[in-house]
């Protein structure tokens, strides 16, 4: 079932509010095993003009991608989350994210296309402070694969002919 | 390791590469931290169930290890301003006490100016792409 155009331009109410912790960011640096001193040492990251440990590159998508799912969830949309993998993912960062980091996210229904039975809807999430400051803007391209297809379509053929902006 | 600086660059100058290796435990630490449970990166029967050769790695964590590259290289991970890419294929890791291995490489592809440098990475496993269009932009001194 095609996706309703009319969600391109929606706005969503902004997410709870995701406090930024020391422990998290070590955490986080350790799964992905990117063990750069910024990360994990204060020190460190004040030696590199850092006020705190900053949070690995794609830490923002911890915050991004629940947001996220509130359109996903959202049943007038009729997007069904079981088919959906994702397609593509791109972060813009102002500033570095780092510890003591308050951040909630606004997410907008940037474009909505169907191709080759998938449906695919680009996400752009801006991440903020309370007091209003952009630290990071997340781009996530979604993609419900169309029902039945072949085993071996997975995310990448329905990603790969995407397109981007 | 010293941080590379701008004007020592040029177009075409190579990162030096790196192997990452993958293994399931790896795909469950991540799962714990990252919050993403999808059971297609940690159960076999689920992935099997779905049309997948075997488990696959998130594609977040594939993003996550490609910049290392450039997290590795600048010595400062807040000297990216940017950072993008395509996830066209799964890295898939079997539960055979080896796992999977991804290869990234990395070279820089254009000098904007104002000190920054696109960097183009290039993630391959089992001798396939696993990213398309991975791209960054990095601000050095």
């Amino acid at each position: 079932m095609p996706l309703d155009p009319s969600y391109v331009g929606r706005t969503y109410p902004p997410s709870a509010e995701y406090e930024v912790g020391r422990e998290k960011i070590r955490e986080f640096a350790e799964a992905v095993g990117d063990l750069q001193p910024a990360y994990l040492d204060p020190e460190a990251a004040k030696a590199l003009g850092h006020p705190d440990v900053i949070a690995p590159p794609t830490f923002p998508i911890i915050i991004s991608l629940p947001a996220a799912q509130q359109v996903v969830a959202d049943p007038a949309l009729g997007l069904n989350w079981d088919r959906v993998v994702h397609g593509d993912q791109r972060f813009v960062y102002e500033r570095p994210m780092r510890a003591g980091d308050r951040i909630s996210a606004v997410v907008r229904v940037d474009s909505i296309r169907s191709m080759s039975g998938n449906d695919m809807i680009n996400l752009v999430a801006e991440l903020r402070t309370p007091e209003g400051e952009l630290v990071c803007t997340a781009h996530s391209l979604l993609v419900a694969r169309g029902p039945d297809e072949e085993s071996d379509s997975s995310s990448g053929g329905a990603a790969a002919g995407a397109g981007e902006a | 390791m010293t941080a590379p600086r701008y004007e020592e660059l040029a177009v075409g100058t190579q990162l030096p590469p790196r192997d990452f290796p993958v293994t399931r435990a790896d795909l469950v630490r991540y799962a714990g931290a990252s919050g993403d449970f999808n059971e297609i990166h940690w159960n076999e029967r689920v992935a099997r169930e779905v049309g997948l050769p075997n488990v696959i790695a998130h594609g977040m964590f594939t993003m996550a290890q490609a910049v290392r590259l450039l997290t590795e290289w600048t010595g400062d991970p807040g000297a990216i301003v940017e950072y993008g890419v395509r996830f066209t294929r799964p890295v898939v890791v079997p539960d055979d006490g080896v796992g999977a291995v991804i290869q990234v490489s990395g070279k820089v592809s254009a000098l904007l100016g104002d000190n920054k440098a696109r960097v183009d990475l290039t993630a391959i496993s089992d001798g396939q792409k696993v990213l398309g269009k991975a791209v960054a932009v990095v601000r050095l001194p």
